[in-house]
Parts: C-alpha cells; structure tokens; sequence
C-alpha cells in the first residue's frame, strides 16, 4: 500500500516538476531553496497547500526509512532546545553576509519538519530568526521588518490558519511589548525572543492542558469516535489510557491522505481498543458512539472550526443524533476569520489519488479541509479553558481590540 | 413566581426559629401576594421572638439574586422579623432577608462565633427585591441588625459579599457591654424603622410591638435620613461610606429607567400637562399595544410653529431638529444621531451659565430638558440614547477648575469626536469588512434603506466585484426606492421587489445585508419592521444574514419580543394609498370603534436568524453583543 501514502504523492508531483531532485519530502524543502525573498514568495507547489504539504509529511502513513529519517531530524533539536536554535542561527548570520540570503520562509520551513512542532510555533521561531538577524536599531525599524516577514510568510501560504494566527499572535505581542516603552532597544529586543523561544513550551504545555481538562469528558467505557489525526487528540486519548480509563476508539480512515490509519497504529500501540472505520461509516457506527473527539486547524471567530475534510459532516451526523461533538485545540489556533459557509474559505488543495486513472473531463473536489459551524459543536477544549463555542469570539476580540 | 412563593409556609421544617418564642405563634402570612407579601408587615405577639436565620453568613452567596428552586423553598423567606422581648429595650426592628439559594444553609447558627453582617447587593434589574442585611448572631439574644438599606447595598460591584468579623457580639441583656457606636447603630435602627414604617404609612400595633417594615417600593426614602445619620457615627467604618454613595447612586443610573406605560391614564395626564408638543392620540388603538404612545400625525405642526416664540428655554437649534423629527424629514438612525448631536452642539455655543448655577449641574439639566422634547416630537432611538449617555458622562468628567469657554469648546469637540469616530469612521470600518465578504456572483439582497448597506455595495462596486442588488422594500415608506435610486445612478444592476416576493426571490440570493436601529444584548436585531421577516425567510433558505451596525447602536437590553418596545406609526400611512383614489376602500372606516389599526415600526429579529452581525470591532457572531457592548462601556463610559 506504500504507494498510496502521501510522501508518494509528494515525491511523484516532486518528479513530475523536476526531474533531477531525489524523491524524498525531507529533501523537498531543503532541496532548491530560493535565491531571495522575492523568489521565495513563491509556493514551488502552488496546486497544493503548503499546509498539507506539511501535513502529509507529519501524519501520513510513512515507510519505515522515512519515519528513521524524521526520527533524526527530531533529535537534533529536541538534545538541547536552546543551543539547537542557537546553531540554526549561526548559518543564518553567516549567510547575512551576502546582504539578502536570509529568508524567513526557508527559516519556517526549516523550523516546521520537525513533526511535533506545530505550525504556529514554526512560525513565530521564523520570526525571532528575523529578529535577531535584523540590525535595525529602533523598535519601530524592527516592528517594520518583522511585519513584513510575516506577511511574506502569511502570502506564502495563505491556507493555513494556524500559521497566520501564529504570525498575527506574534505581531500583536509584538506591539504590545513596543507600547510598554522599554528604556533600551535591546532589551526590548531580548524580550522578544525569549518570548518566541518560550511559545514552542508553550505549545507543548497547552496540549498537556487539554488532555488534563479533557480527562473529565472520558468516562469509563464510552466510546470515542475520532477523525484525522491531531496532536492534541492523540495527547487526549493517551493521557486517558495512561489514567487507565477503559474506552474505545473509532479512527475514520481519513481519506485521501489516511491520517486515521496513523493514529489507530499510535492507539494501538498504547493498548487501546481502535476500531477502524472507512469514512462512509459514520452515520452507521453513530448509534454506538458515545463521543466525537476531533482536533482543529483553526478556530474561528464564530467559534466554529476549520479542520480536515469530513468534519463537518461528522458532526451533522452526530448532532442530529445528539451525540456531544468536543473540539480539542490549542488557543493559538484561534484565527480572525469569519466564514459564512464551505466555499467562503480559500480552498486548501490537495491531491487525491484515486488507485485508478480518472479521466481528464471528470472534475475532481480536491480541497482538504471544511469549515463546522458552531451550532453542531458542543464544546471547545483549549488552555484557556472549556469553552463554548461562543466564548472563542470574546477572546478575540480581547486579543486583537 | 405566585405558585413558588405560596408554596413557602411559614412552618415549614427548615426554619429556625431561635430564643424567646411561642411555638404556638408562626407569624401569619398572606401568601398571596408576592410584591406585597414583601412589605408586609408581620405583628408578633410581645413575647416571641423570631429570629431569623435561614440567610446565614454568606459564604455561598450567589452573586444575582436566582429565584430559588423549588426544593429551596424555605430557605427563600421573606420574613419580617424579630423582636426583643426585655420591655425596657424595646427595639423595632426590621430585617429584611431575601434569600439566599445556599447549599450549607443548615450551619448552625452558633457556629459562628461573631456575628457576621452579610451584605448582599441585589441585581439593579431587579427592583422588587432588596439587598438584605442578616444577622447570624449568637442566639437567645437579638443583635438589632438593621442596616439602613444604604448601607447594605453599598458593596459594590455584583458578587459583594461583605463580612465583617471584628466586631463584638452585641447582646440586648448585655446591654452594659455594648459600646458607644453599636447603641448608636440600634438608635440608627429604630430610626429607620420608623421612617421606614411612616413612609410605608403603616402603624406601629403595640407599644411593645413595633414591627417596621422596609418600604420596598421607595427604598431610597428610608434610606436617606438613615444613611445621612450615619455620618457622623462611628458605626460605619469610613471606607464603607466612601464606597456607599457612588454604588447608590450607580445602582440608580443602573437600573432601567421606567418607561412611561401609555395605557397607565394617570400618567399619560401628567406627562401631557408637561408636555410642550399637544399630541393628540389615536383613538382606535391596537389592544396589544396600548403602551406606546400613538398620536395623530401632521396636526401639531403648524401648533408648533406658532408657539416658537414662546419656548423660551428651547433652543432654535434644538426645536427646529425636533420639528424635524416630528414631521419625518429626518429619519435613520445615524441621521437622527447626527442632527440632534449638531443641535446640542450649537445649543452648547450659545450657552452662558446663569448667575449663582454651576455649568455642569445647569447643562445638564438643560440637556435633559431638550431631550425630553425631542422625545416628545419622536421617541428616542438607542442609538440616541447611547449619544446623550456619552455627552451627559462628558459633562459630568469636566474638571470643576474649567473655565467656561474652554468646558464648551471642550464638549464641542467632544461632540465632533463622537460623530467622526462612533458614525463616519466606523461606517468605513464595517464597509471595509463587509466587502471581503462579497464574492464575484453573488446576488445581495438588502431590505430598506439603510445607509451602512449603501455604501458598502457602492464600495463592493467601486472594487469592481461583480454582483448583483435585490432591494426588497415595503409599504408604507417605501424606503427602499431612495437606496434603488443611488445604486443605479452608479450603475449597479438592481432587482426591486417588495417584501411580499421575498420568498420567492431569496432562491437566487446569496447573502443577505441588513442594517439595525439597534442590536440588543442577546443579539436580538432591532431594525425596521420588515427586517426580521427578510432575515427569517433567508434562514430558511440557509442564506447567511448579515447585519451591519455601528457599535454605539448596541444596547444592554435585552428584548424578547417587538412588542414591549416599540414605535406606532401613522395609522393613515397604512390606511390610505397616496394618490390612488380608486383603492381606497377604508373612506370613513377609520374611525369606527371595531377597526383598529397597527402601523409598526420596528421588530426584533431573533438572533437565530443572524449569521453574523458586522460592527467597527469587526465581524463578530451574535452571540458576542455583550462583549462589545462592554468594550464599548469600558471605553468611552467609565475610562
């Protein structure tokens, strides 16, 4: 089945551009970095969402060689965090030399591969890469630059919400560190970039939250259905099984990239009874279901969630049953967007591999992800706290006013 | 409320009843009544003596007075209480407790070793009840607890619960123990009873007895004379007479202004003798909205005008947007703002301040007066209400040490500064968001005219989206043609309709842009009457509803319906077809006792039906009104 996993779609498309780079996702984004940060506004995929060009490469059903060379690139970084960053910044000052190789998307994507990093903190370590290689000497120069380098991030993917909201976090902070008044520009500066190097804890530290405050919502034999795979859905369930709660899980498949195959190989792993379902299942296993537990890209401003493809409808199934439909994710994922319907959103393409050769003139639905809106959520775990789905606009606007 | 409250006897199990009492004497209660059951006042023979403890140290004291549940119901005494049985010490007393829906309600009372004063501030909306004071005292003796009201709600805030541990237990029989200031407090007390008692008009029975009973309809008159008293004694400690008066006085802006009740006659006769402009009322008035003023339209004008010169209070500036109002040449919420903010603001140049007056106090004042007027030519939409809140609060902010030129150029560029941010600048802000959501294709459909909705389908046009306009419009006033006549002339291509096709033409719409005279707490859209209609038929055909509203047209209020608040219109308006002779079939029908005629003007538009409400903080759900309304509160109200 290896042909089907998503780094095989990748490396084909890769192949099909050019012919020469070696098939290997990991290569991918090393393999032509752009000349400068003109070039580099560029997606080199632009049929496919950078996002899930991430995506694939975290969640999808990998080969074994590949899970090797993830694991490697893990533990580089994960040795010792301060001096790992520190050590990606000394190529980046050297390479300042020549006036314009720094490039905030190279830094992001450099920062993204690693598989337990979400994409909001990639995003913000981007950006104190851009401090630190900054020589303005004003806080206004350096809130300039940096608005800059987020929007060129924010143009080069403008599919995901998690990296905008991470940038726009980020710039908030920013402003709102630059209105304290500091005496010293370098201060100030410091400041910022201990911040940005506390917000991947604090990624980590918000997803151990939401499992602690998700262990009250798990009671003893109930069953779970869950769709995709989140980091902070696999966190939920395996600090239940650690707690020894007795439940099942009912993985969706997750089609086309099979994100659920994943996590039922984790649960499994962890002794937890999985059932897998195929994505049309759904309506059928509802009356067993006692739950759905389902991470999010982005929250919303109507306290409705973007996520994978097939949310939207497991929660209508689910509502119109009376199931609870629970929503685990982080507060950096809340987004100021505002979508009315499915088609509101910009569309995050992905490929689709059928197994069979679909004829040219059949038109093929290739967005990866839809929009639930609030009515048919019951409640929102995040490290703020359980919220309803109402809550999420107030924090907002709390943020952002 | 009635079943709750006559389920509540008084010998019920659960009440305790501690010292010197008969047990053969429950104190009787008319369970009828529930306002009156409050003020009741309840003799007791000589010898008993009640206290009441089921309201005991606060410590699970919620915050909003909840009507208790059922199974609460005797904890939730309104009981008048206790006495001193010693002849010499013979004390009126009245505590007043309301109930405090409290899971350890069974502590007993002797657990508490000091007596704990328990000062509970009741919800301002929620006149009928009073904040209570309650002893939890060490029983067998009665500590005369009567807090004058003032000071029991002076705790700020909502969730104040105020404990006060330090002070000895004061005893009747220890009567020789009791210090300077709690002898103090008990005169305090029996004062207020007794002005409590005169101002309810009710007399004591018996010499031994004097039962007060708190006047709970006029709670600041036995309060006054009490609280002023206080000042000088010890028994209040200073920083509760700091914090006593501004909460009092807040609770009072708080609480919603009654609203004059047009079917309540004594009244209306009042507010006519008063009133400057003679409406007549219609006769023939629709039962269900007797409440709301109806008059007979475009007789007073010409009344009007000749009385000019004889208002001498009035400013011309002031009159003439009243005059305005009255005969619908200024109409829309934003219109009708910017008018009366102009007026004020020329009747602000023009002012001097009388001799031996102080500017703040008389502006005020003379504001208020031209907003009475106004409100006689029309009543005041939110939006206005919201304006005169901020101009009053700015006068009210001037530094005492102002001179007067300079306090009205002060307030005149205030006054500036509300219409260019509140209004012009927030419209651009709601336009700037509201195009992001019109994509190429869509059909919008607008209902009336509002002004927000114009310029954003002019901007969306200008940005050279490709869409189209359905402007769906209504009898009587036919607004919507004014909105039709702009689009066109910029050459936007325009489908008019009037509401009764809105069914079938929302098939083909793909957003729905409304505009509000106001959007409520809950979300509730007050807008032109039509609207919630439109918004309806869209949800049915899962089209979202937009609403844009500029974010000092929010309110507070909560409103569940479009009939406790609302405007009656012209009745001929509906009545009669202008120019059309041969389809006037109400010719001498008007007038007949069993024709009633309702022309509405607004409706509430629940906030099922909105998908989104667009304001200058940005696109935000329904369902976060209250936060705006407080961003917006803690902006321009108290900073």
């Amino acid at each position: 089945m290896w042909w089907r996993s998503a780094s095989f779609i990748l490396d084909r498309q890769q192949q099909e551009q050019n012919a020469n780079v070696p098939p290997n996702p990991e290569s991918l984004l090393h393999s032509s970095p752009p000349p400068s940060m003109a070039d580099s506004l560029q997606n080199p995929k632009p049929n496919v969402s950078a996002y899930y060009q991430t995506r694939a490469a975290h969640h999808a059903v990998v080969t074994s060689d590949w899970l090797a060379q993830a694991q490697a690139a893990v533990s580089i970084p994960t040795d010792d965090d301060s001096s790992g960053s520190d050590g990606r910044i000394a190529p980046v000052t050297g390479g300042k030399v020549d006036d314009k190789a720094f490039s905030v998307i190279d830094e992001f994507n450099s920062w993204r591969k690693q598989p337990d990093l979400a994409e909001a903190v990639a995003a913000i370590r981007a950006l104190a890469a851009v401090i630190r290689a900054s020589q303005a000497t004003t806080m206004m120069e350096l809130e300039i630059e940096l608005k800059k380098a987020s929007d060129s991030l924010k143009a080069w993917d403008s599919t995901s919400i998690s990296l905008t909201a991470g940038c726009d976090l980020f710039m908030r902070y920013v402003t709102r560190t630059s209105a304290l008044e500091y005496e010293d520009f370098n201060s100030a500066r410091s400041r910022l970039i201990e911040r940005a190097e506390k917000f991947g804890e604090i990624s980590c530290k918000a997803r151990r939250i939401i499992a602690m405050l998700c262990q009250d919502f798990i009671f003893d034999g109930c069953t779970i259905l869950v769709h995709g795979f989140s980091r902070v859905v696999f966190e939920v369930l395996k600090t239940a099984a650690q707690n020894k709660k007795h439940f099942r899980v009912f993985c969706t498949e997750g089609r086309p990239d099979r994100t659920g195959l994943r996590l039922s190989n984790e649960l499994a792993k962890l002794d937890v009874p999985v059932k897998l379902l195929i994505d049309s299942a759904v309506a059928y296993t509802m009356d067993e279901v006692d739950m759905v537990l389902v991470g999010a890209d982005g929250i919303v401003e109507s306290g409705g969630i973007i996520n994978m493809m097939g949310t939207y409808q497991i929660a209508l199934v689910s509502h119109s049953m009376n199931k609870p439909v629970y929503v685990a994710a982080e507060s950096y994922k809340f987004a100021r967007l505002y979508p009315l319907d499915q088609k509101d959103l910009g569309p995050a393409l992905r490929t689709i591999d059928f197994g069979v050769p679909i004829p040219s003139k059949v038109e093929v639905e290739k967005s990866a992800r839809d929009y639930t809106p609030p009515q048919y959520l019951t409640l929102l775990f995040t490290d703020l706290g359980v919220l309803t789905p109402s809550v999420v606009s107030d924090e907002l606007i709390q943020l952002y006013l | 409320m009635d079943p709750r409250r006559s389920a509540r006897t008084v010998s019920d199990p659960k009440v305790r009843q501690v010292g010197f009492f008969t047990p053969a004497a429950p104190p009787e209660r008319s369970c009828s009544d529930p306002p009156r059951q409050q003020d009741l006042i309840q003799p007791q023979s000589p010898s008993s003596t009640q206290v009441n403890d089921h309201s005991r140290s606060g410590d699970s004291l919620s915050p909003v007075m909840i009507p208790p549940p059922p199974h609460h119901h005797s904890d939730t005494l309104l009981r008048t209480a206790l006495q001193v049985s010693s002849p010499k010490t013979a004390l009126s007393y009245s505590a007043k407790t309301v109930t405090i829906p409290t899971e350890n309600d069974d502590v007993p009372s002797s657990l508490s070793p000091s007596r704990k004063f328990v000062a509970v501030k009741s919800p301002s909306s929620y006149p009928g009840v009073r904040a209570i004071s309650v002893p939890a005292s060490e029983l067998t003796t009665v500590s005369v607890v009567n807090l004058p009201p003032g000071i029991s709600e002076k705790v700020g805030g909502g969730a104040s619960v105020e404990v006060q541990n330090d002070r000895p237990v004061s005893s009747k029989s220890l009567k020789e123990k009791t210090s300077k200031a709690e002898r103090r407090a008990m005169q305090e007390a029996q004062r207020a009873a007794k002005a409590a008692a005169k101002a309810e008009g009710t007399k004591a029975s018996s010499t031994a007895t004097k039962v007060a009973t708190s006047a709970n309809t006029k709670p600041s008159k036995a309060a006054k004379p009490s609280s002023q008293k206080n000042d000088g004694s010890q028994f209040a400690a200073s920083e509760k007479k700091v914090g006593d008066r501004a909460p009092e006085k807040d609770r009072k802006k708080d609480a919603p202004h009654p609203r004059m009740q047009y079917d309540d006659t004594s009244r209306v006769e009042k507010a006519k003798k008063r009133a400057v402009v003679k409406q007549t009322e219609v006769r023939n008035r629709v039962e269900l909205f007797r409440h709301l003023p109806q008059y007979e339209h475009g007789t007073q004008l010409p009344d009007l005008e000749t009385k000019f010169f004889e208002l001498d209070p009035m400013h011309p500036a002031v009159y003439k947007v009243g005059l305005q109002y009255l005969s619908g040449d200024i109409r829309g919420g934003n219109a009708r703002c910017i008018a009366m903010f102009l007026a004020f603001k020329e009747a602000i140049k023009d002012y001097s301040t009388p001799p031996e007056k102080t500017l703040i106090r008389d502006l005020t004042a003379r504001i208020s007066s031209y907003v009475s007027f106004l409100i006689e030519c029309r009543p005041l939409s939110v939006s206005m209400g919201n304006a005169i809140k901020f101009l009053k609060n700015q006068i009210a902010k001037l530094p005492l040490a102002l001179s007067e030129s300079e306090a009205k150029a002060t307030l005149m560029s205030d006054i500036d500064r509300f219409i260019n941010e509140k209004i012009i600048v927030a419209e651009k802000v709601i336009v700037k968001h509201a195009v992001t959501k019109i994509r190429d294709g869509d059909v919008l459909l607008t209902y009336g005219a509002s002004s927000a909705v114009g310029m954003i389908l002019l901007h969306a046009h200008e940005l050279g989206k490709q869409f189209r306009v359905v402007v769906v419009d209504s009898r009587p006033k036919l607004e919507g043609q004014l909105l039709l006549r702009r689009l066109v002339r910029k050459g936007l291509s325009c489908t008019y309709t009037h509401v009764n096709a809105v069914s079938c033409i929302m098939q083909e719409v793909t957003r729905v842009f409304l505009g509000a005279s106001s959007v409520l707490s809950n979300g509730t859209v007050y807008s032109r009457v039509g609207t919630a209609c439109v918004a309806m038929v869209a949800h049915a055909f899962r089209v979202p509803v937009l609403v844009c509203c500029e974010a000092y047209k929010f309110h507070e209020r909560v409103q569940l319906d479009s009939i406790c608040f609302n405007e009656l219109g012209n009745p001929d308006a509906i009545s009669k077809v202008h120019g059309r002779e041969d389809i006037n079939y109400l010719d001498g029908l008007v007038n007949r006792e069993n024709l009633q005629l309702l022309n509405l003007v607004y409706d509430a538009t629940p906030s099922d039906y909105v998908s989104m409400i667009i304001t200058d903080y940005g696109m935000i759900p329904p369902t976060s009104v209250p936060v705006i309304v407080r961003e917006y509160r803690r902006e321009h109200l108290w900073s």
